[in-house]
Protein backbone atom coordinates (compact mmCIF):
# COMPACT_ATOMS: atom_id res chain seq x y z
CA UNK A 1 0.00 0.00 0.00
CA UNK A 2 1.14 3.32 -1.04
CA UNK A 3 1.64 5.85 1.69
CA UNK A 4 0.30 9.28 1.36
CA UNK A 5 1.79 11.56 3.70
CA UNK A 6 -0.56 14.96 3.86
CA UNK A 7 0.45 16.35 7.88
CA UNK A 8 2.90 18.50 6.45
CA UNK A 9 2.14 21.20 8.94
CA UNK A 10 2.52 18.67 11.69
CA UNK A 11 6.23 17.98 10.52
CA UNK A 12 7.79 17.48 6.97
CA UNK A 13 10.10 14.43 5.48
CA UNK A 14 13.78 15.84 5.19
CA UNK A 15 15.05 16.75 1.82
CA UNK A 16 18.15 14.76 0.11
CA UNK A 17 20.32 18.38 0.81
CA UNK A 18 19.50 18.68 3.98
CA UNK A 19 20.67 15.07 4.77
CA UNK A 20 23.64 15.52 2.85
CA UNK A 21 24.65 18.88 4.00
CA UNK A 22 24.09 17.48 7.88
CA UNK A 23 26.08 14.30 7.40
CA UNK A 24 29.97 15.36 7.33
CA UNK A 25 29.11 16.89 11.05
CA UNK A 26 28.19 13.66 12.39
CA UNK A 27 31.85 11.85 11.96
CA UNK A 28 34.41 14.36 10.30
CA UNK A 29 33.62 17.58 11.73
CA UNK A 30 32.97 17.17 15.47
CA UNK A 31 34.41 19.56 16.55
CA UNK A 32 32.51 21.97 19.36
CA UNK A 33 32.59 26.00 17.59
CA UNK A 34 34.18 27.24 20.71
CA UNK A 35 37.03 25.47 20.47
CA UNK A 36 40.43 26.68 19.66
CA UNK A 37 42.26 23.82 17.51
CA UNK A 38 41.46 23.37 14.19
CA UNK A 39 38.82 20.64 14.34
CA UNK A 40 36.71 23.02 16.43
CA UNK A 41 37.45 26.23 13.83
CA UNK A 42 36.27 23.14 11.32
CA UNK A 43 33.15 23.60 12.84
CA UNK A 44 33.21 27.23 13.67
CA UNK A 45 33.55 27.90 9.54
CA UNK A 46 30.59 25.58 9.17
CA UNK A 47 28.41 27.41 11.80
CA UNK A 48 29.39 31.07 10.02
CA UNK A 49 28.24 29.74 6.83
CA UNK A 50 25.10 28.44 7.97
CA UNK A 51 24.31 31.36 9.83
CA UNK A 52 24.66 33.44 6.40
CA UNK A 53 22.95 31.37 4.15
CA UNK A 54 19.48 32.12 7.29
CA UNK A 55 19.96 35.32 6.97
CA UNK A 56 20.18 35.66 3.67
CA UNK A 57 17.04 33.38 3.03
CA UNK A 58 14.96 36.05 5.21
CA UNK A 59 16.71 39.37 4.24
CA UNK A 60 18.18 39.45 7.34
CA UNK A 61 21.95 40.39 8.77
CA UNK A 62 23.79 37.77 9.90
CA UNK A 63 24.18 39.18 13.52
CA UNK A 64 20.15 39.03 13.39
CA UNK A 65 20.20 35.32 13.28
CA UNK A 66 20.18 33.61 16.66
CA UNK A 67 19.72 29.51 16.35
CA UNK A 68 17.31 27.81 18.93
CA UNK A 69 16.03 24.28 19.51
CA UNK A 70 13.14 25.16 17.48
CA UNK A 71 9.90 27.21 16.75
CA UNK A 72 8.71 27.05 20.74
CA UNK A 73 11.89 27.86 21.93
CA UNK A 74 11.81 30.55 19.55
CA UNK A 75 8.84 31.62 20.81
CA UNK A 76 9.26 31.95 24.24
CA UNK A 77 12.26 33.69 24.01
CA UNK A 78 10.91 36.63 21.94
CA UNK A 79 7.88 36.78 25.02
CA UNK A 80 10.50 37.06 27.26
CA UNK A 81 12.32 39.26 25.50
CA UNK A 82 9.47 41.78 24.88
CA UNK A 83 8.12 41.23 28.67
CA UNK A 84 11.95 41.83 30.44
CA UNK A 85 11.75 44.97 28.24
CA UNK A 86 8.07 45.66 29.14
CA UNK A 87 9.32 45.12 33.00
CA UNK A 88 12.38 47.97 33.05
CA UNK A 89 9.64 50.67 31.40
CA UNK A 90 6.78 50.05 33.48
CA UNK A 91 4.78 48.87 30.25
CA UNK A 92 3.09 45.30 30.66
CA UNK A 93 0.30 45.18 27.75
CA UNK A 94 0.43 42.31 25.33
CA UNK A 95 -1.83 41.62 21.96
CA UNK A 96 -2.50 38.78 20.88
CA UNK A 97 -5.04 36.62 18.96
CA UNK A 98 -6.83 33.62 19.57
CA UNK A 99 -5.76 31.60 17.09
CA UNK A 100 -2.15 31.44 18.10
CA UNK A 101 0.20 28.25 18.83
CA UNK A 102 0.74 26.80 21.83
CA UNK A 103 4.14 27.76 22.03
CA UNK A 104 2.74 31.50 21.67
CA UNK A 105 -0.74 31.05 24.24
CA UNK A 106 1.05 29.09 27.18
CA UNK A 107 3.95 31.19 27.08
CA UNK A 108 1.36 34.46 27.60
CA UNK A 109 -0.59 32.36 30.46
CA UNK A 110 2.94 32.60 31.85
CA UNK A 111 3.25 36.05 31.71
CA UNK A 112 -0.15 36.81 32.92
CA UNK A 113 1.33 35.09 36.31
CA UNK A 114 4.32 37.36 35.98
CA UNK A 115 1.87 40.55 36.24
CA UNK A 116 1.08 41.18 32.15
CA UNK A 117 -2.11 42.04 31.02
CA UNK A 118 -2.72 40.35 27.38
CA UNK A 119 -5.49 41.40 25.24
CA UNK A 120 -6.28 38.41 23.00
CA UNK A 121 -8.08 39.50 19.56
CA UNK A 122 -11.02 37.68 18.17
CA UNK A 123 -10.10 37.04 14.60
CA UNK A 124 -13.21 36.83 11.83
CA UNK A 125 -14.96 33.74 10.38
CA UNK A 126 -11.53 33.11 7.88
CA UNK A 127 -9.36 33.51 10.99
CA UNK A 128 -8.12 36.74 10.16
CA UNK A 129 -7.34 39.63 12.48
CA UNK A 130 -6.73 43.02 11.45
CA UNK A 131 -4.63 45.66 11.51
CA UNK A 132 -7.23 48.21 12.40
CA UNK A 133 -8.16 46.01 15.20
CA UNK A 134 -4.55 45.78 16.36
CA UNK A 135 -4.57 49.70 16.59
CA UNK A 136 -7.58 50.09 18.15
CA UNK A 137 -6.05 47.43 21.09
CA UNK A 138 -2.59 49.55 21.47
CA UNK A 139 -2.23 51.00 24.62
CA UNK A 140 0.32 53.34 26.13
CA UNK A 141 1.43 50.48 28.44
CA UNK A 142 1.65 47.93 25.36
CA UNK A 143 5.17 46.65 24.82
CA UNK A 144 4.15 44.33 22.07
CA UNK A 145 2.04 42.54 19.74
CA UNK A 146 2.71 38.95 18.55
CA UNK A 147 0.67 37.77 15.74
CA UNK A 148 1.45 34.58 13.90
CA UNK A 149 2.68 34.78 10.16
CA UNK A 150 -0.13 31.80 9.04
CA UNK A 151 -2.04 29.52 10.82
CA UNK A 152 -0.61 25.68 11.60
CA UNK A 153 -4.47 24.63 11.34
CA UNK A 154 -6.60 26.40 9.03
CA UNK A 155 -3.99 27.56 6.97
CA UNK A 156 -5.08 31.54 7.01
CA UNK A 157 -2.88 34.07 6.27
CA UNK A 158 -2.21 37.18 8.32
CA UNK A 159 -1.88 40.58 7.09
CA UNK A 160 1.50 40.94 8.97
CA UNK A 161 2.79 43.57 7.07
CA UNK A 162 0.59 45.87 7.69
CA UNK A 163 -0.30 44.68 11.24
CA UNK A 164 3.91 45.59 11.54
CA UNK A 165 3.75 48.99 10.17
CA UNK A 166 0.72 50.00 12.74
CA UNK A 167 3.20 48.78 15.43
CA UNK A 168 6.14 50.36 14.31
CA UNK A 169 4.03 53.66 13.90
CA UNK A 170 2.88 53.16 17.51
CA UNK A 171 6.56 52.40 19.15
CA UNK A 172 5.34 49.06 20.04
CA UNK A 173 7.46 45.69 19.13
CA UNK A 174 6.14 42.89 17.14
CA UNK A 175 6.71 39.40 16.69
CA UNK A 176 5.23 37.30 14.44
CA UNK A 177 5.45 33.18 14.27
CA UNK A 178 5.91 32.53 10.97
CA UNK A 179 7.17 28.64 11.57
CA UNK A 180 4.06 27.34 9.41
CA UNK A 181 5.01 30.44 6.49
CA UNK A 182 9.15 30.77 6.09
CA UNK A 183 9.91 28.04 3.49
CA UNK A 184 5.99 28.38 1.84
CA UNK A 185 5.27 32.10 1.18
CA UNK A 186 7.70 34.85 0.77
CA UNK A 187 9.23 36.11 3.96
CA UNK A 188 11.83 39.29 4.03
CA UNK A 189 11.74 40.38 7.43
CA UNK A 190 12.84 43.96 6.26
CA UNK A 191 9.81 44.33 4.07
CA UNK A 192 7.50 42.70 6.52
CA UNK A 193 9.01 44.68 9.12
CA UNK A 194 8.61 42.75 12.09
CA UNK A 195 11.16 43.17 15.28
CA UNK A 196 11.37 39.52 15.89
CA UNK A 197 10.82 36.24 14.02
CA UNK A 198 10.15 32.55 15.07
CA UNK A 199 10.88 29.52 12.86
CA UNK A 200 11.49 25.89 12.18
CA UNK A 201 13.39 23.86 10.12
CA UNK A 202 11.29 20.60 10.14
CA UNK A 203 8.12 22.23 8.50
CA UNK A 204 10.57 23.36 5.47
CA UNK A 205 11.97 19.34 5.64
CA UNK A 206 14.91 20.51 7.19
CA UNK A 207 15.71 18.68 10.68
CA UNK A 208 13.82 18.38 13.64
CA UNK A 209 14.78 20.49 16.87
CA UNK A 210 16.54 23.39 15.42
CA UNK A 211 15.06 26.71 14.48
CA UNK A 212 15.63 30.42 14.60
CA UNK A 213 14.72 33.70 16.23
CA UNK A 214 15.29 36.55 14.27
CA UNK A 215 16.04 39.51 16.41
CA UNK A 216 16.09 43.04 14.33
CA UNK A 217 19.26 44.97 15.32
CA UNK A 218 19.38 47.14 18.50
CA UNK A 219 17.29 45.10 20.00
CA UNK A 220 18.52 42.27 22.42
CA UNK A 221 16.80 38.98 23.06
CA UNK A 222 16.59 38.16 26.52
CA UNK A 223 17.98 34.08 27.39
CA UNK A 224 16.20 31.60 27.97
CA UNK A 225 18.95 29.17 29.09
CA UNK A 226 22.02 30.49 31.18
CA UNK A 227 25.51 29.10 30.23
CA UNK A 228 28.28 29.28 27.89
CA UNK A 229 28.57 32.51 25.32
CA UNK A 230 27.18 30.75 22.18
CA UNK A 231 24.79 32.87 20.17
CA UNK A 232 26.51 36.26 21.02
CA UNK A 233 25.46 35.58 25.22
CA UNK A 234 21.98 34.88 24.33
CA UNK A 235 21.41 31.63 23.89
CA UNK A 236 23.68 29.03 25.54
CA UNK A 237 24.50 26.00 24.77
CA UNK A 238 27.25 23.69 22.37
CA UNK A 239 25.09 24.50 19.23
CA UNK A 240 23.42 21.91 17.11
CA UNK A 241 25.85 22.10 13.88
CA UNK A 242 24.37 19.13 12.28
CA UNK A 243 20.92 20.50 12.92
CA UNK A 244 22.25 24.12 12.16
CA UNK A 245 23.71 23.31 8.15
CA UNK A 246 20.82 20.72 7.78
CA UNK A 247 18.24 23.87 8.21
CA UNK A 248 20.54 25.94 6.44
CA UNK A 249 20.30 23.39 3.52
CA UNK A 250 16.60 23.25 3.66
CA UNK A 251 15.47 27.07 3.71
CA UNK A 252 18.10 27.57 0.55
CA UNK A 253 16.55 25.13 -1.38
CA UNK A 254 12.60 25.78 -0.05
CA UNK A 255 13.43 29.49 -0.98
CA UNK A 256 14.74 28.82 -4.15
CA UNK A 257 11.86 26.71 -5.26
CA UNK A 258 9.11 28.65 -3.67
CA UNK A 259 7.10 30.25 -6.50
CA UNK A 260 7.78 26.82 -8.26
CA UNK A 261 6.45 24.67 -5.03
CA UNK A 262 3.85 27.06 -4.38
CA UNK A 263 1.97 26.64 -7.90
CA UNK A 264 1.96 22.91 -7.96
CA UNK A 265 0.82 23.03 -4.51
CA UNK A 266 -2.07 25.54 -4.87
CA UNK A 267 -3.46 23.47 -8.02
CA UNK A 268 -3.48 20.03 -5.38
CA UNK A 269 -4.77 22.19 -2.32
CA UNK A 270 -7.32 23.89 -5.00
CA UNK A 271 -8.70 20.34 -6.41
CA UNK A 272 -9.26 19.08 -2.72
CA UNK A 273 -11.22 22.14 -1.19
CA UNK A 274 -13.08 21.64 -4.61
CA UNK A 275 -13.30 17.95 -4.57
CA UNK A 276 -14.40 17.75 -0.77
CA UNK A 277 -16.75 20.54 -1.08
CA UNK A 278 -18.88 17.77 -2.95
CA UNK A 279 -19.23 16.09 0.33
CA UNK A 280 -22.78 17.02 1.57
CA UNK A 281 -22.63 19.46 4.76
CA UNK A 282 -18.87 20.07 4.83
CA UNK A 283 -17.47 23.02 5.13
CA UNK A 284 -13.58 24.70 4.93
CA UNK A 285 -12.11 25.93 7.33
CA UNK A 286 -10.08 29.22 6.84
CA UNK A 287 -9.90 31.56 4.40
CA UNK A 288 -10.19 30.90 0.60
CA UNK A 289 -8.11 33.48 -0.62
CA UNK A 290 -5.67 34.18 2.69
CA UNK A 291 -4.21 30.61 2.69
CA UNK A 292 -0.84 28.90 2.78
CA UNK A 293 -1.03 27.10 -0.55
CA UNK A 294 -0.53 23.61 0.75
CA UNK A 295 -3.53 23.99 3.97
CA UNK A 296 -6.62 21.86 3.26
CA UNK A 297 -9.03 22.16 6.82
CA UNK A 298 -12.70 20.51 6.66
CA UNK A 299 -15.31 20.05 8.46
CA UNK A 300 -18.05 17.18 7.96
CA UNK A 301 -20.99 17.18 10.27
CA UNK A 302 -21.95 14.59 11.67
CA UNK A 303 -18.66 12.71 12.53
CA UNK A 304 -15.98 12.79 14.37
CA UNK A 305 -12.57 13.26 13.12
CA UNK A 306 -10.19 10.23 15.48
CA UNK A 307 -12.41 7.94 13.40
CA UNK A 308 -12.19 9.54 10.24
CA UNK A 309 -8.35 9.56 10.65
CA UNK A 310 -7.91 6.21 11.62
CA UNK A 311 -10.09 5.10 8.05
CA UNK A 312 -8.07 7.18 6.04
CA UNK A 313 -4.61 5.71 7.87
CA UNK A 314 -6.14 2.54 6.77
CA UNK A 315 -5.86 3.51 3.26
CA UNK A 316 -2.18 4.72 3.70
CA UNK A 317 -3.26 8.04 4.32
CA UNK A 318 -1.81 10.69 6.77
CA UNK A 319 -3.45 13.22 8.09
CA UNK A 320 -4.86 15.14 11.33
CA UNK A 321 -7.89 16.89 12.96
CA UNK A 322 -8.88 19.34 15.28
CA UNK A 323 -11.16 16.89 17.54
CA UNK A 324 -10.41 16.39 21.04
CA UNK A 325 -10.06 13.03 20.76
CA UNK A 326 -6.73 14.27 18.77
CA UNK A 327 -5.60 17.30 20.78
CA UNK A 328 -5.85 15.40 24.18
CA UNK A 329 -8.20 17.64 25.89
CA UNK A 330 -12.14 17.48 26.24
CA UNK A 331 -11.89 20.46 23.58
CA UNK A 332 -11.53 20.64 20.48
CA UNK A 333 -9.11 22.58 18.61
CA UNK A 334 -9.43 26.61 19.81
CA UNK A 335 -8.40 27.56 16.38
CA UNK A 336 -11.58 26.32 14.68
CA UNK A 337 -13.93 27.57 18.32
CA UNK A 338 -12.08 31.04 17.33
CA UNK A 339 -13.83 30.81 14.15
CA UNK A 340 -16.90 30.20 15.47
CA UNK A 341 -17.49 26.17 14.45
CA UNK A 342 -19.54 24.78 17.50
CA UNK A 343 -17.88 21.78 19.73
CA UNK A 344 -20.13 19.21 17.50
CA UNK A 345 -18.43 20.62 14.24
CA UNK A 346 -14.89 21.26 15.37
CA UNK A 347 -14.65 17.32 16.45
CA UNK A 348 -15.10 16.35 12.63
CA UNK A 349 -12.38 17.99 11.17
CA UNK A 350 -9.37 17.25 8.88
CA UNK A 351 -6.13 18.82 7.91
CA UNK A 352 -4.21 17.99 4.85
CA UNK A 353 -1.21 19.79 4.62
CA UNK A 354 0.16 18.87 1.42
CA UNK A 355 4.19 19.14 -0.06
CA UNK A 356 5.39 19.03 -3.30
CA UNK A 357 6.20 15.24 -3.38
CA UNK A 358 2.35 15.12 -3.59
CA UNK A 359 1.01 14.39 -7.05
CA UNK A 360 -3.03 15.06 -8.29
CA UNK A 361 -3.22 10.96 -8.41
CA UNK A 362 -2.74 11.45 -4.58
CA UNK A 363 -5.52 14.14 -4.69
CA UNK A 364 -7.98 11.94 -6.22
CA UNK A 365 -7.07 9.24 -3.92
CA UNK A 366 -7.95 11.45 -0.84
CA UNK A 367 -11.20 12.72 -2.03
CA UNK A 368 -12.49 9.31 -3.17
CA UNK A 369 -11.22 7.75 0.09
CA UNK A 370 -12.35 10.61 2.56
CA UNK A 371 -16.04 10.59 0.77
CA UNK A 372 -16.17 6.55 1.51
CA UNK A 373 -14.95 7.15 4.65
CA UNK A 374 -17.27 9.80 6.18
CA UNK A 375 -20.05 8.05 4.49
CA UNK A 376 -19.13 4.79 6.63
CA UNK A 377 -19.13 7.19 9.56
CA UNK A 378 -22.33 8.63 8.69
CA UNK A 379 -24.00 5.65 8.34
CA UNK A 380 -23.17 4.77 11.54
CA UNK A 381 -23.81 7.85 13.59
CA UNK A 382 -26.71 8.78 15.85
CA UNK A 383 -26.22 12.19 15.22
CA UNK A 384 -26.45 11.95 11.45
CA UNK A 385 -29.18 9.93 11.85
CA UNK A 386 -31.15 12.67 13.51
CA UNK A 387 -29.94 15.08 11.06
CA UNK A 388 -31.39 13.23 8.07
CA UNK A 389 -34.57 12.33 9.98
CA UNK A 390 -35.13 15.97 10.91
CA UNK A 391 -34.63 15.58 14.77
CA UNK A 392 -31.62 17.69 14.78
CA UNK A 393 -30.88 21.02 12.42
CA UNK A 394 -27.98 20.82 10.75
CA UNK A 395 -25.04 23.32 11.46
CA UNK A 396 -23.38 23.31 7.84
CA UNK A 397 -26.26 23.89 5.46
CA UNK A 398 -24.71 22.38 2.25
CA UNK B 1 0.26 2.26 18.18
CA UNK B 2 -2.34 4.52 19.97
CA UNK B 3 -4.61 0.92 20.16
CA UNK B 4 -4.33 -2.76 20.69
CA UNK B 5 -4.87 -5.24 17.71
CA UNK B 6 -8.63 -5.92 19.42
CA UNK B 7 -9.39 -2.77 19.52
CA UNK B 8 -8.09 -1.97 15.97
CA UNK B 9 -9.97 -4.85 15.07
CA UNK B 10 -13.57 -3.66 16.73
CA UNK B 11 -13.43 -0.25 15.30
CA UNK B 12 -12.26 -1.82 11.49
CA UNK B 13 -15.16 -4.33 11.51
CA UNK B 14 -17.74 -3.22 13.58
CA UNK B 15 -20.23 -5.88 14.78
CA UNK B 16 -23.63 -5.15 15.11
CA UNK B 17 -23.55 -1.89 13.61
CA UNK B 18 -27.58 -0.59 12.59
CA UNK B 19 -31.02 0.16 14.16
CA UNK B 20 -33.56 -1.98 15.50
CA UNK B 21 -37.18 -1.17 13.92
CA UNK B 22 -39.81 -0.85 16.93
CA UNK B 23 -37.09 -1.83 19.43
CA UNK B 24 -37.52 -3.41 23.25
CA UNK B 25 -35.27 -0.81 24.29
CA UNK B 26 -32.95 2.03 23.65
CA UNK B 27 -30.53 3.47 25.33
CA UNK B 28 -28.49 6.97 24.32
CA UNK B 29 -25.54 8.18 26.00
CA UNK B 30 -22.99 11.11 25.57
CA UNK B 31 -22.93 14.17 24.04
CA UNK B 32 -22.21 15.78 21.01
CA UNK B 33 -20.11 18.92 22.63
CA UNK B 34 -17.79 15.59 23.93
CA UNK B 35 -17.36 14.34 20.68
CA UNK B 36 -19.26 10.98 21.42
CA UNK B 37 -23.02 10.08 21.57
CA UNK B 38 -23.53 5.96 21.59
CA UNK B 39 -26.70 4.37 21.19
CA UNK B 40 -27.37 1.52 21.68
CA UNK B 41 -30.93 -0.73 20.38
CA UNK B 42 -31.89 -3.80 22.09
CA UNK B 43 -34.25 -6.87 21.16
CA UNK B 44 -35.65 -8.81 23.91
CA UNK B 45 -37.78 -11.89 24.77
CA UNK B 46 -38.76 -13.74 27.27
CA UNK B 47 -35.59 -11.86 29.28
CA UNK B 48 -33.06 -12.64 26.83
CA UNK B 49 -31.53 -10.35 24.56
CA UNK B 50 -32.05 -11.53 21.12
CA UNK B 51 -30.59 -8.94 19.10
CA UNK B 52 -28.27 -5.77 19.94
CA UNK B 53 -27.33 -3.01 17.46
CA UNK B 54 -25.55 0.34 18.22
CA UNK B 55 -25.13 3.32 16.21
CA UNK B 56 -21.91 6.02 17.69
CA UNK B 57 -20.43 8.79 16.90
CA UNK B 58 -17.29 8.93 18.18
CA UNK B 59 -13.43 8.38 18.31
CA UNK B 60 -11.66 4.86 17.47
CA UNK B 61 -11.97 3.43 21.07
CA UNK B 62 -15.55 4.71 21.01
CA UNK B 63 -17.11 2.57 18.38
CA UNK B 64 -14.39 -0.36 18.90
CA UNK B 65 -16.20 -0.20 23.14
CA UNK B 66 -19.75 0.39 21.35
CA UNK B 67 -18.89 -3.12 19.10
CA UNK B 68 -17.67 -5.04 21.83
CA UNK B 69 -20.35 -4.27 24.53
CA UNK B 70 -22.76 -5.17 22.08
CA UNK B 71 -20.76 -8.36 21.31
CA UNK B 72 -21.11 -9.06 25.56
CA UNK B 73 -24.61 -8.90 25.83
CA UNK B 74 -25.74 -10.69 22.79
CA UNK B 75 -28.21 -13.96 23.39
CA UNK B 76 -27.62 -13.04 27.27
CA UNK B 77 -30.60 -12.56 29.96
CA UNK B 78 -31.01 -8.61 30.53
CA UNK B 79 -30.25 -9.62 34.07
CA UNK B 80 -26.81 -10.31 33.17
CA UNK B 81 -26.39 -7.48 30.58
CA UNK B 82 -26.80 -5.35 33.70
CA UNK B 83 -23.80 -6.45 35.03
CA UNK B 84 -21.36 -5.13 32.54
CA UNK B 85 -19.08 -3.35 33.67
CA UNK B 86 -16.59 -0.64 31.84
CA UNK B 87 -13.74 -2.47 33.03
CA UNK B 88 -15.05 -5.65 31.70
CA UNK B 89 -15.27 -3.86 27.98
CA UNK B 90 -11.71 -2.77 28.37
CA UNK B 91 -10.21 -6.10 29.31
CA UNK B 92 -11.97 -7.53 26.78
CA UNK B 93 -10.16 -5.13 24.29
CA UNK B 94 -6.99 -5.67 25.25
CA UNK B 95 -7.02 -2.33 27.61
CA UNK B 96 -7.46 1.09 25.91
CA UNK B 97 -5.32 4.27 26.36
CA UNK B 98 -5.90 6.04 29.60
CA UNK B 99 -7.53 9.01 28.46
CA UNK B 100 -10.02 6.90 26.34
CA UNK B 101 -11.25 4.74 29.45
CA UNK B 102 -14.50 7.11 29.50
CA UNK B 103 -15.67 5.59 26.02
CA UNK B 104 -15.59 1.85 27.89
CA UNK B 105 -17.23 4.01 30.49
CA UNK B 106 -20.35 5.02 27.53
CA UNK B 107 -20.64 1.27 26.48
CA UNK B 108 -21.62 0.47 29.80
CA UNK B 109 -24.27 3.11 30.31
CA UNK B 110 -25.67 3.15 27.28
CA UNK B 111 -26.07 -0.59 27.77
CA UNK B 112 -27.89 0.20 31.17
CA UNK B 113 -29.68 3.04 29.58
CA UNK B 114 -31.28 0.91 26.93
CA UNK B 115 -32.22 -1.71 29.65
CA UNK B 116 -33.80 1.10 31.64
CA UNK B 117 -35.99 1.56 28.78
CA UNK B 118 -36.97 -1.75 28.67
CA UNK B 119 -38.04 -1.60 32.08
CA UNK B 120 -39.89 1.69 31.59
CA UNK B 121 -41.49 0.43 28.79
CA UNK B 122 -42.69 -2.69 30.58
CA UNK B 123 -43.38 -1.39 33.93
CA UNK B 124 -40.75 -3.54 35.63
CA UNK B 125 -39.88 -2.27 38.37
CA UNK B 126 -36.04 -1.11 39.65
CA UNK B 127 -34.18 0.05 41.84
CA UNK B 128 -32.81 3.46 40.59
CA UNK B 129 -29.57 3.59 42.17
CA UNK B 130 -28.26 1.08 39.75
CA UNK B 131 -28.74 3.47 36.16
CA UNK B 132 -26.89 6.33 38.19
CA UNK B 133 -24.28 7.77 36.12
CA UNK B 134 -21.15 7.12 36.46
CA UNK B 135 -18.79 9.40 34.27
CA UNK B 136 -18.16 12.86 34.71
CA UNK B 137 -17.62 15.56 32.33
CA UNK B 138 -18.21 18.97 32.73
CA UNK B 139 -20.06 19.61 29.09
CA UNK B 140 -22.05 16.38 29.73
CA UNK B 141 -22.87 17.03 33.13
Amino acid sequence: MKTIYVDNAATTKMSKAAISAMMPYFEEIYGNPSSLHTVGQIAKEALVKARMDVAEALGADVKEIYFTSGGSEADNQALLTAAELGERKGKKHIISQKTEHHAILHALNKLEKRGFEVTLLDVDGDGLVTAEQVKNAIREDTVMVTIMTANNEIGTIMPVKEIAAVCREKGVLFHTDAVQAVGHIHIDVKEMGCDMLSLSAHKFHGPKGVGVLYVRKGLFPSTLIEGGAQERGRRAGTENIAGICGMAAAIKEAVSKIDENAEKLTKMRDRLIEGLGEIPHSILNGSRTSRLPGNVNMCFEGIEGESLLLYLDAKGICASSGSACTSGSLDPSHVLLAIGRPHEIAHGSLRLSLCEENTMEDMEFIIQSVKEVVERLRSMSPIWQDLQEGKRNYVIQR
Amino acid sequence: MLYSDKVMDHFTNPRNVGTIENADGVGEVGNAKCGDIMKIFLKIDDGIITDVKFSTFGCGSAIASSSMATEMIKGKPVSQALELTNKAVVEALDGLPAHKIHCSVLAEEAVKAAVKDYYDKNGIEYDPEMFAQKHDCEHCG
